[in-house]
């Protein structure tokens, strides 16, 4: 019976492929999506097409980098709608590959949070539109740890029952982020001297390090390899779904707020129904069926106030409210300083 | 009475034996715990729960990566089918000169150092500066490129034992440069023609970074090394040992009936 | 004139091919290297000598020595374990070569990443070999085996040694027996027979498998990924970031021009070396 069915997919695939080979772009109205693997509802495009007969070719991209240094090349071409983390979205409007957003076609944009359309690197949200967002911090096996973390340093000067059992993001700007915060900076710092002092803290953090990871730290924390690592809040909650005595918690210190974004692309030849799309996205039905299954925080009040109450009880982070993430930096795009960063991590990375 | 001598064993041939048995066993024993894995009910390397094969149903299951692994075959097989005949051609032209041309040379041995990455990036800036739209057509394109280089060295270690002289001699009996190259090098030169193109496929089938840069958005280009990087990347579902379990039992096969193939061709 | 056209019909689709994407993208690389990176990213096209001037920086510079000696490292070890490995298979009866050989190359045949994930389930603090060891009690603690240079190595030696043992086996397999034989008859013991003559004759197995191994290695971006955990910084990995994180188009295509230039000369010498030793032995 299986053997059929996998058959009969293949078949199914194959008119499919020889057509993109042969013609490139086959019906108009497809809208191809990149979105990171996972991030939303697995079967949102079978639902977005049956509400508004627009079908959704699904990408996926592991990292902001890799959909960054792509588009960057290609100007977006074949894109309709990105999902990148705001300085990302910053830095592909001044490089004028995002487009403009036109609000008259996005209704569902008053289910925001007031804080959320007034956010620093887009104000008014003319290029951008939050589709998720949250804080960096430690999540932790509670039952491993011998102490409840509450600073940077935890992570950056493990305990000795800890080292070799924490991993950090290893993008570059979380990374410094995170060691620019132990030491009381702006997480968007670029004078030299407290570069320096944030690559000294970072090298000395990196013998204690297990590895730096974006994508798999909290399988890491579920099967035991780690017991502290450097996470994002929503990607934390992936943990504890599968372990209950996983823990978030946002150090003493201070944090930053990040979002991730949709992005239209200015070369996408399907405006109309991107913007569609972000304005179903942002229903508050569909927004709250997001949470409940990516268990990140969304920026959308209707949806986060219809949430039912246990899912807040076993996430505690989904009820963050948005004036207590607010007091936090947002990471900005660093211009010119972006060759500071990456000599700094390198200098990290190839550290003995 | 035993008028037996004992057989004196010879130390080294004992070294070589065992150390041959240790090398199989580095080879072998990472794949074969995947392949064990993924009839893991649990899915997990730590635990066993009992022989399932939910993994291979929930694979059986994912769309993407059926599409994938079609995308796959047909790159691999459009960009082994033009390396092979480029490369073929190539390895005679160069082969016949008798003088070594080392622009030439140095330009078939390009592709085979530059890094994928740098050759990622070029293509894309290239396709990006012609303006031209990317999808499969455009991974193939590159494929060819490390193709055609893997191709002609292979055949042109084939070449370098071909009597050139029956060329000419066809060629002065009349038949005409297509037929002789045809009916008489060919022939000649096809195991060396058959590992090439082989060796391509599997190049092709196996490659990732140049194909997920000159791919084109979505998942009418995604191939199958895409796809298991991402599962990979985005760790450990269970699903990744069992799609590892059929590739390896795929390519195993294909492997083994070339080589079937191979020696046909070469008793003939 | 008819010669060079005949030529042509052979070498010309091929080196067109050849021309049109790799020569004309790569010269687009190399017309990068001298612009500057945008505010942004992407390319301001003012000429400069500044991303040359960066890639000198001892910093980068010790990336490409590490890089050199992970895969130098990688490249030894791959020998010694291909040498005896590829003399046992050559010195086998010759109608079970074959198959061994085939046994040898089978698992180059798979996915390379497959290959290397495998590894990561084989060396992980939670993996099988670390699980073996502290069932038998070998050790009381889990080893730190994945996310260190060891682990890079060790990936890049499981996927590369089919390939040095088939290049080592064909060039062992090529000897002629009386050679050794000679050798014996005239009263050398069997380690002076292997080391004067069988080894000197090998020396262009042992090269081609080497070259091999170690252009992989150099500039790998995969192997470090995945079982370096990001600890292990390659030149692969570098030239990955400059052109995905930091968006440095011109930065990268600087250092990738650079490795390209460290391979062409390692190449260039080992070329020399073994023709060198060819004309030695004859």
């Amino acid at each position: 019976m299986k053997k059929t069915a996998f058959a009969k997919k293949l078949l199914a695939g194959a008119p499919a492929a020889v057509l993109a080979l042969g013609l490139g772009p086959a019906a108009a109205q497809t809208l191809v999506i990149s979105n990171w693997d996972g991030y939303m509802p697995a079967d949102m495009a079978e639902q977005f097409e049956a509400e508004t007969g627009i079908s959704i070719d699904v990408a996926n991209h592991a990292t902001n980098e890799e959909i960054m240094g792509k588009v960057t090349a290609s100007g977006g071409k074949g894109y309709d709608v990105i999902f990148v983390s705001s300085p990302f979205a910053e830095a592909l409007d001044k490089l004028g590959i995002a487009a403009k957003l036109d609000h008259s076609m996005l209704p569902n944009m008053e289910n925001l949070y007031p804080e959320a359309r007034e956010l620093s690197y887009d104000e008014g949200l003319t290029f951008s539109m939050p589709y998720a967002w949250g804080t960096t911090g430690l999540c932790y096996r509670s039952d491993l740890v011998s102490e409840e973390p509450d600073s940077w340093m935890d992570l950056l000067d493990p305990s000795d029952d800890l080292a070799g059992k924490v991993t950090m993001l290893s993008t570059d700007r979380w990374m410094i982020g995170a060691a620019a915060l132990a030491k009381g900076y702006s997480v968007n710092v670029t004078e030299e001297e407290k570069l320096t002092e944030v690559k000294d803290l970072l090298v000395s953090a990196k013998e204690d390090l297990l590895a730096y990871d974006d994508t798999t730290f909290y399988s890491k924390l579920v099967s035991g390899e780690a017991s502290l690592v450097h996470a994002w809040d929503g990607w934390c909650n992936y943990g504890i779904a599968e372990n209950a005595d996983i823990k978030y918690t946002i150090p003493s210190e201070g944090t930053d707020l990040w979002v991730d974004t949709m992005v239209v692309m200015e070369s996408s030849e399907n405006k109309e129904a991107a913007h569609e799309f972000i304005n179903y996205i942002l229903g508050a039905d569909t927004h709250k069926w997001v949470v409940e299954n990516i268990l990140y925080k969304v920026p959308n009040k209707a949806s986060m106030e219809a949430l039912d109450a246990s899912m807040v009880e076993t996430y505690p982070n989904l009820g963050m409210e948005p004036a207590a993430m607010l007091e936090y930096e947002m990471l900005r795009d660093v211009g010119n300083a972006q060759k500071d960063y990456s000599r700094l991590k390198t200098e990290v990375m190839s550290a003995q | 009475m035993s008028a037996r001598i004992p057989r004196r064993r010879d130390p080294a041939k004992l070294f070589l034996g065992g150390h041959l048995w240790l090398v199989y066993t580095f080879l072998y024993v990472p794949i074969l715990v995947l392949m064990a894995l993924s009839f893991n009910d649990l899915g997990l390397p730590t635990a066993w729960g009992g022989v399932s094969l939910k993994w291979y149903g929930e694979l059986a299951q994912n769309d993407a990566v059926l599409r994938a692994a079609l995308n796959t075959v047909i790159v691999a097989v459009v960009s082994t089918i033009l390396a092979t005949l480029l490369g073929t051609l190539l390895a005679f032209g160069v082969e016949r000169r008798q003088r070594r041309n080392n622009t030439m040379e140095a330009l078939l041995f390009a592709p085979m150092i530059i890094p994928d990455i740098v050759l990622a990036i070029a293509l894309l800036s290239f396709f990006t500066a012609l303006n031209f739209t990317l999808g499969l057509h455009s991974i193939i394109m590159s494929h060819v490129v490390f193709n055609i280089a893997f191709v002609c060295a292979v055949v042109r270690t084939r070449l370098r034992n071909f009597d050139f002289s029956i060329v000419e001699a066809s060629i002065d009996l009349g038949a005409g440069e297509v037929t002789t190259f045809r009916r008489v090098t060919l022939p000649a030169i096809f195991p060396g023609v058959l590992a090439g193109g082989l060796l391509a496929f599997t190049l092709s089938v196996d490659e990732f970074i140049i194909a997920y840069f000159t791919a084109g958005a979505g998942q009418g280009s995604t191939t199958l090394p895409m796809q298991i990087y991402s599962m990979i990347r985005f760790g450990v579902t269970p699903e990744i040992n069992a799609m590892a379990t059929i590739v390896m039992l795929v390519s195993f096969t294909l492997v083994f009936i070339s080589q079937r193939i191979d020696r046909k061709a070469i008793s003939q | 004139m008819y010669q060079r056209l005949r030529t042509f019909l052979f070498v010309g689709p091929g080196l067109a091919w050849l021309t049109f994407f790799m020569v004309v993208p790569c010269l687009l690389v190399f017309l990068y290297s001298f612009f500057e990176r945008g505010v942004y990213g992407g390319i301001v096209y003012d000429f400069t000598f500044e991303n040359f001037d960066r890639a000198f920086d001892p910093l980068y510079l010790a990336i490409l020595l590490k890089s050199a000696k992970i895969a130098g490292l990688a490249t030894l070890i791959a020998l010694l374990i291909a040498y005896p490995a590829a003399y046992a298979i050559a010195r086998a009866p010759a109608q079970r070569q074959p198959v061994y050989l085939f046994l040898v190359m089978l698992p180059f045949w798979s996915n390379y990443l497959i290959r290397t994930y495998a590894w990561i389930v084989m060396l992980n603090r939670e993996g099988l070999i670390n699980r073996a060891l502290l069932d038998f009690g070998l050790v009381g603690e889990a080893l730190p085996l994945l996310y260190n240079e060891a682990s890079v190595v060790t990936g890049l030696v499981y996927n590369y040694v089919p390939f040095v043992i088939l290049a080592i086996y064909s060039s062992i397999s090529r000897l002629n027996p009386e050679i050794a034989e000679a050798s014996e008859d005239l009263g050398a013991p069997s380690y002076k027979t292997f080391l004067r003559v069988i080894l000197p004759l090998t020396l262009p197995g042992i090269a081609a498998g080497a070259v091999f191994v170690f252009v992989l290695s150099i500039g790998n971006f995969i192997t470090p990924d995945l079982l370096g955990g990001g600890r292990v910084q390659m030149v692969g990995n570098l030239i990955y970031d400059q052109f995905l994180e930091a968006r440095d188009w011109p930065f990268g295509s600087a250092l990738s021009l650079i490795l390209i230039g460290v391979m062409m000369c390692l190449l260039f010498a080992q070329a020399v070396a073994v023709n060198r030793s060819a004309e030695g032995t004859r």
